[in-house]
């Protein structure tokens, strides 16, 4: 978050998912580790170098890098990461406790739990992706052009 | 240190390094990553209860951060091709120049 180019960024925040990934999987959670890698990784990363891409329309200015308003920002983090710290502290979980076995995780129960307890926030996740991507895809649709006597500052 | 704590500790690191990225930069685009990444820090928090709570059998955790991936995915395609759309009005995609709506 700190380097100067956008593309050094993207490729950082992959390895950072990547990493969360690993995470997930040491934690047990095989299913979203692998739905995290999938997803961030392969799909999340290459959307924002597209982005970049994109949104780089030659211009030789120098990239936009931080705020006037970036010290009191970097501020207002640390302070939540300090509150977050005490309270993690603080709540008496830091204390060595009898740490749990690795629970099974089989996909069989995650893709049955799917299918039965939570099949109705299943359909309305897809419900809502699919309108989604469809919001997305008119978002990103090109304008359609205007008259040329409404456009200002082109020639005829 | 008890593996919980450590999961939050990281958790709670990652959420503010993603909010100091979306306070402090200026492209929009980042300002979307820093988002994703406070997102992935609740997601973490969710997967290390499951982990290392008391009902690990109930998949609740790990159903929670599926919907949550979703959530995310939709989320990151609207707000890019928003930014596409706000780049090709006003051919920058710097949040502190995009003014037209300040009063």
């Amino acid at each position: 978050m700190t380097l100067r180019r956008l593309v050094h960024c993207a490729l950082a925040l992959t390895v950072a998912f990547a990493g969360l990934a690993t995470l997930y999987l040491n934690l047990g959670a095989e299913f979203a580790g692998l739905a995290q890698l999938l997803v961030y990784v392969g799909a999340i990363a290459i959307l924002i170098v597209f982005a970049i891409l994109l949104t780089r329309g030659g211009d030789d200015k120098a990239e936009p890098s931080f705020s006037p308003g970036g010290p009191a920002g970097v501020i207002l983090a640390a302070a939540v990461f300090a509150v977050l710290a005490w309270a993690v502290a603080a709540s008496g979980i830091a204390h060595p406790a009898a740490i749990p076995a690795a629970p099974p995780e089989p996909i069989r129960a995650i893709g049955l739990a799917l299918m039965q307890r939570y099949v109705l926030p299943l359909e309305v996740i897809a419900l809502m992706l699919t309108a989604a991507m469809i919001g997305a895809v008119i978002l990103a649709l090109r304008e359609k052009r205007p008259q040329p006597e409404q456009t200002h500052g082109s020639a005829p | 240190m008890n593996p919980l704590a450590a999961c939050l500790l990281v958790s709670a690191l990652l959420f503010a390094v993603g909010l100091a990225g979306a306070l402090t930069r200026r492209s929009a685009i980042l300002v979307l990553a820093g988002i994703e990444l406070m997102l992935n820090a609740a997601n973490l928090n969710f997967i290390a209860f499951w982990r290392f709570g008391t009902h690990p059998e109930a998949l609740t955790g790990i159903l929670f951060v599926i919907f949550a991936i979703a959530v995310a995915a939709a989320e990151a395609a609207v707000g890019l091709a928003l930014i596409l759309a706000i780049y090709r009005h006003a051919r920058t995609s710097d949040v502190s120049e995009i003014t037209e709506m300040k009063g």
